[in-house]
C-alpha cells in the first residue's frame, strides 16, 4: 500500500545506462551532471550521504512468512477463544480462589522452599565442583561418584526415601565421638515432611548445580589463568577476578533454568504431605470438586513467578556478558522498538 | 654491577610424556641484551620460555634471573633442588614479563582495568597511583583513547600492545615474547615489532620467540637456533642469519624464506 504511494519517477526518466535489475523501490533519478562525475565535490552532498541516483536495494518480500503467520494466530486464537468460552472452565471460580489465604500460603511455600534448596543447592554444587576439579584423586572420585548417584536416583524416590528415613535410622543424635550426645531424638520428630522434602531436593540440585558449575569454569580459556600466573597474581585472586566473571557468563544461563526446574520440582513434595501451592489447590478441589479451575490457579501462580524468574534472569545475564561481544545487547525496549521498525520496513518493501 | 647474567640457563631438561622437549639447553642473556630464539615447530622454544617464567617446571637443570634462582631455594650440598612456596614464586614471576602469542587479555576487563589489575594486587599500588601509571603506559604502546575498550573491540595488534602494556606494568627486570605476531594479521604485525623494538632500545632486557627474521636482524643482539631441544647456533644476527654454521640451520632458514610450502607454516604450540 505504501509503496505504490510514494511517487516514482516517470519510467521513462531512467536513463538506459541503469542495469534492468534494479528493483522498482531503488526508484532511480535521471543522473545529474554532478552524478555523473562521480563523486561528492561539487555536488554539495556530505560524503556519506548516497548519491541522489544511486540505486538503493529492497528488502525481499516475504509472502509465505506473513501467510504461516496469519495460520498460525488463527488456530492459536481459535484455541484461546474456545478455552475462554468453555462452562466447565469455571473463570469464576479460578478468580475466587487465585487470591486465597490457603492458596497463597501454599505459594509462599513453594516460593521460599525454592529459594532455600537454590542456595543451599548452589552452596553444596560450589563445592562439587571443587572436588571434581580438584588435584586430589580421592576428592575427584567423590565428587564424581556424589553426581552419579543424585543425579541418578529421581527426586521422587529421593523424597520418599527421606520422608521414610525413620525405618533405616529410629533415631538421629549429633555428638562429639567418643563424647557426650549433644542432640538425640527419633527421626521421624527431627525430619518432617518438610525437611525431607528440603533434603531431598537441595542433594538433587547440589549434583546438578556442581556440574553447571565446574562447566562455566571449564569453558574459560586456559590462557587467562596462564597470564594470570605469568603476572604473579595468586590463584584465589586469578579466580575471583578473572576465571568465576567469566564463568558465569555460562553459569547464569543454565542456572536460570535449573531454578525454574526446582521451582516446578518443588510440586513433587505435595506426595509427602507438603503444603505447597500444588497441594494447597489439590487440598481444596478435594472438597469442592472444582478440579480444572483450581489446576488453572497453580498454572497461574507457576506461570507468573516463572515469568519473574525469567526477566530477573534476562538482566543478569546482560550484567555478565560485560565484555563478551563487541556491542552490548539492547535492552529489551530498543529491541521491541527496532522489531517494529523491521515489521514497518517489511510491510512498506511487500 | 652487571657481574652476573640477567638470564641464566642452565643445562634444562623437560619431557612430556616421556617425549623429551628440551635436551640440555644452556643460555645467557647479559643484561640489556636482546636475544631472539628461532626455530621450526615443536624445537622446543617456547617450553623454553615458559621454564624461565616457571610456567613450567625443567626435570633438570635450573633458571637464574638477576642472580635469583626461579622456583626452587638457592641450592644446598645436595642434587635436589626444594620447590619455593608459592608466594615467593610469585613474587619471582611478577619481576618476569611474558607476552602470549593469543594474547591472553582478561576478556572480562577494560584495556585499564587489565593493566592495573596486577600492580594494584600484586605491588600493592593504590588503585588510582596504578590507573595514572597505566594510562600513561597505554599511551606509550599507542592506544590512548582506548582504556575503555574490552580486548574484543581491539584488533589483534591493539591487544597485543595492551599485553605488552600489562606486563610493564609490572616493572619487570626481563621480558619474555613467545610469539607475539603469530597470531596477528601481517598488517598489523609492524605496529607490535615495533613496540617491542622501543623496548630495546631503552635497555629492556629480552627474550623473543620469533619467526620475523627481518625484526631479529635488526633489534636482536643474538639470535638462538633452537632444534629439537637444543641451542644448535648462537651469535650475532648476521652470522647465524645470513652465513650459518650447520646444515639444519641452513635447512630451516631456506623454508621460511619460501613460506608457501608446508614444511615453512607459521604456527607453534
Amino acid at each position: 500500500m505504501s509503496a505504490r504511494d510514494i511517487p516514482l519517477e516517470p519510467a521513462a526518466a531512467v536513463p538506459e545506462t541503469m542495469p534492468d535489475t534494479v528493483p522498482e523501490q531503488a526508484r532511480p533519478r535521471p543522473r545529474t551532471r554532478a552524478g555523473l562525475a562521480g563523486s561528492a565535490p561539487g555536488t554539495g552532498l556530505a560524503p556519506g550521504v548516497p548519491r541522489p541516483d544511486t540505486p538503493i536495494p529492497a528488502g525481499r518480500a516475504h509472502p509465505w512468512r506473513w501467510a504461516a503467520g496469519a495460520l498460525a494466530l488463527a488456530i492459536v486464537g481459535a484455541g484461546g477463544y474456545s478455552l475462554a468460552h468453555n462452562r466447565a472452565m469455571q473463570w469464576d471460580v479460578v478468580a475466587e480462589y487465585l487470591l486465597a489465604t490457603p492458596v497463597l500460603e501454599g505459594l509462599w511455600l513453594t516460593v521460599w522452599l525454592t529459594l532455600l534448596v537454590t542456595t543451599l543447592g548452589f552452596l553444596a554444587g560450589i563445592g562439587v565442583a571443587a572436588m571434581r576439579l580438584s588435584a586430589n584423586p580421592v576428592l575427584r572420585m567423590i565428587g564424581v561418584a556424589y553426581v552419579w548417584f543424585f543425579r541418578s536416583v529421581p527426586v521422587l524416590v529421593q523424597l520418599l526415601f527421606w520422608f521414610n528415613i525413620g525405618y533405616l535410622y529410629p533415631t538421629l543424635s549429633l555428638g562429639i565421638p567418643g563424647g557426650p550426645t549433644l542432640i538425640s531424638g527419633s527421626a521421624n520428630d527431627l525430619i518432617s515432611a518438610t525437611t525431607a522434602a528440603g533434603l531431598g531436593l537441595t542433594l538433587h540440585e547440589a549434583a546438578h548445580a556442581g556440574e553447571i558449575i565446574r562447566g562455566g569454569i571449564l569453558a574459560v580459556d586456559p590462557g587467562q589463568v596462564e597470564a594470570g600466573t605469568a603476572l604473579g597474581l595468586s590463584r584465589s585472586r586469578i579466580f575471583r577476578r578473572v576465571v568465576l566473571p567469566q564463568a558465569m557468563r555460562g553459569i547464569v544461563p543454565a542456572t536460570g533454568n535449573l531454578l525454574i526446574g526446582t521451582l516446578k520440582g518443588t510440586s513433587m513434595v505435595s506426595v509427602i504431605a507438603v503444603n505447597d501451592l500444588l497441594y494447597s489447590v489439590q487440598f481444596i478441589y478435594n472438597r469442592t470438586y472444582a478440579i480444572v479451575p483450581l489446576l488453572t490457579v497453580a498454572t497461574a501462580w507457576y506461570l507468573i513467578v516463572t515469568s519473574l524468574l525469567s526477566a530477573a534472569q534476562y538482566h543478569v545475564e546482560r550484567h555478565f556478558a560485560r565484555g563478551a561481544r563487541r556491542e552490548p545487547s539492547p535492552s529489551p525496549w530498543r529491541r521491541l522498538r527496532t522489531l517494529g521498525h523491521g515489521a514497518r520496513t517489511a510491510w512498506r518493501s511487500r | 654491577m652487571s657481574e652476573h647474567p640477567m638470564i641464566r640457563l642452565v643445562d634444562l631438561h623437560k619431557s612430556y610424556a616421556g617425549t623429551p622437549v628440551l635436551r640440555g639447553v644452556d643460555l645467557e642473556v647479559a643484561r640489556g641484551e636482546v636475544v631472539c630464539l628461532i626455530g621450526a615447530s615443536g624445537s622446543g622454544k617456547s617450553t623454553l620460555l615458559r621454564c624461565v617464567d616457571h610456567l613450567e617446571v625443567p626435570d633438570a637443570g635450573f633458571v637464574e634471573v638477576d642472580g635469583e634462582l626461579i622456583g626452587h631455594h638457592p641450592a644446598g650440598p645436595g642434587r635436589r633442588l626444594r620447590a619455593l612456596p608459592e608466594r615467593r614464586i610469585r613474587r619471582q614471576r611478577a619481576g618476569i614479563g611474558m607476552v602470549f602469542q593469543s594474547f591472553n587479555l582478561f576478556t572480562n576487563l577494560t584495556a585499564l582495568e587489565n593493566v592495573v589489575e596486577a600492580p594494584t594486587s600484586v605491588r600493592g599500588l593504590s588503585r588510582a597511583e596504578a590507573a595514572r601509571e597505566a594510562r600513561e603506559l597505554l599511551a606509550q604502546v599507542g592506544l590512548a583513547g582506548r582504556e575503555d575498550s574490552y580486548p574484543r573491540q581491539l584488533s589483534g595488534g591493539q591487544q597485543q600492545r595492551v599485553a605488552i602494556a600489562r606486563a610493564l606494568a609490572m616493572r619487570p627486570k626481563v621480558m619474555l615474547f613467545d610469539e607475539p605476531t603469530s597470531a596477528l594479521d601481517p598488517e598489523l604485525v609492524a605496529e607490535v615489532l615495533n613496540t617491542i623494538q622501543t623496548l630495546a632500545g631503552r635497555g629492556m632486557t629480552m627474550l623473543v620467540v620469533t619467526h620475523e627474521l627481518a625484526f631479529a636482524r635488526d633489534v636482536a643482539d643474538r639470535v638462538a637456533f633452537v632444534d629439537q631441544g637444543r641451542i644448535l647456533e648462537l651469535g650475532p644476527p648476521q652470522s647465524v642469519l645470513t652465513d650459518p654454521r650447520h646444515t639444519r640451520t641452513r635447512a630451516f632458514l631456506g623454508r621460511l624464506a619460501r613460506p608457501q610450502t608446508p614444511a615453512g607454516s607459521r604456527d607453534d604450540r
